[in-house]
């Protein structure tokens, strides 16, 4: 599990390998000061040789323009390798932020973790 | 009114969006609505943290006025560069696919969208953003 720092957004990551992908729960907020280490944890991830991500944001509370931002680049990296991360089970703030922004069209969103699983 | 000022570092952010939490908790019953006015507050703290004092340190001011309960104004103060083309600058395109989506440009976005009214002005080397949430 990782946490971030104290100084901003608390965020807690709880990594499951899953065998078709690797299901990442992210409890907390996803903010300027919590997003970067989110990023980094998927490109660890990546570099580990995992190419399908699907990140559980049932337990996330509020995301901000960095939190799509390390979104993105993990999308993007992804992408290079014929993977992709797929995010499920988004509400309130961050459905908003999702939709406003048009993520909604880009990343592919799922209702459950189950369902994510069995798109792969 | 009540006012806080802090260095203008990404590591008081939390610092800032609990002062914010705290003025305007009494006035808002809905937690999407908060998060909606934290969300505006970080973006507009992170482009200063970011971009308003390239290489030298400064500070950055809140100030928040619930008035009577039905309007919430928050001005965001910070004596750094001009932050010109806040309004200019062009949305960035939500249409584009996951190739061609460019990195940046969505927290001056946010602003325009999740405040109900959005003011921009620079006087006498201060930069002032107002943003208004009607409650």
């Amino acid at each position: 599990m990782t946490e971030a720092s104290e100084r901003g957004g608390f965020m807690e990551l709880h990594v499951k390998n899953e065998g078709k992908a690797v299901v990442i729960s992210v409890t907390g907020r996803m903010d300027a000061v919590s997003s970067p280490e989110f990023e980094l944890e998927m490109g660890k991830l990546i570099d580990e040789g995992n190419i399908n991500l699907v990140a559980d944001f049932s337990e996330l509370n509020y995301i901000s323009s960095s939190g799509l931002r390390s979104v993105l680049a993990t999308a993007k990296r992804l992408k290079e390798k014929n993977g992709k991360i797929l995010i499920t089970s988004l509400k309130d703030i961050v459905k908003e932020v999702f939709e406003v922004s048009g993520f909604i069209t880009i990343i592919p969103v799922y209702d459950s973790v189950e369902e994510a699983m069995r798109s792969l | 009114m009540k006012s806080i000022t802090l260095p203008a570092v990404i590591e008081n952010l939390g610092e800032c969006i609990d002062f914010v939490r705290a003025c305007v908790g009494e006035y808002i019953s809905l937690d999407k609505k908060m998060m909606e006015i934290e969300l505006v507050i970080e973006e507009a703290l992170v482009n200063i943290f970011s971009y308003a004092y390239p290489g030298t340190p400064g500070q950055v001011e809140i100030h928040c006025d619930c008035g009577d309960g039905t309007k919430i104004t928050i001005e965001i103060k910070d004596n750094g560069i001009p932050f010109d083309g806040f309004f200019s600058r062009p949305d960035p395109d939500i249409k584009r696919d996951l190739k061609h989506r460019k990195i940046g440009g969505l927290g001056i976005f946010f602003i325009k969208k999740m405040a109900d009214e959005v003011r921009y002005h620079r006087s006498g080397g201060t930069n002032v953003l107002t943003v208004v949430f009607y409650v």
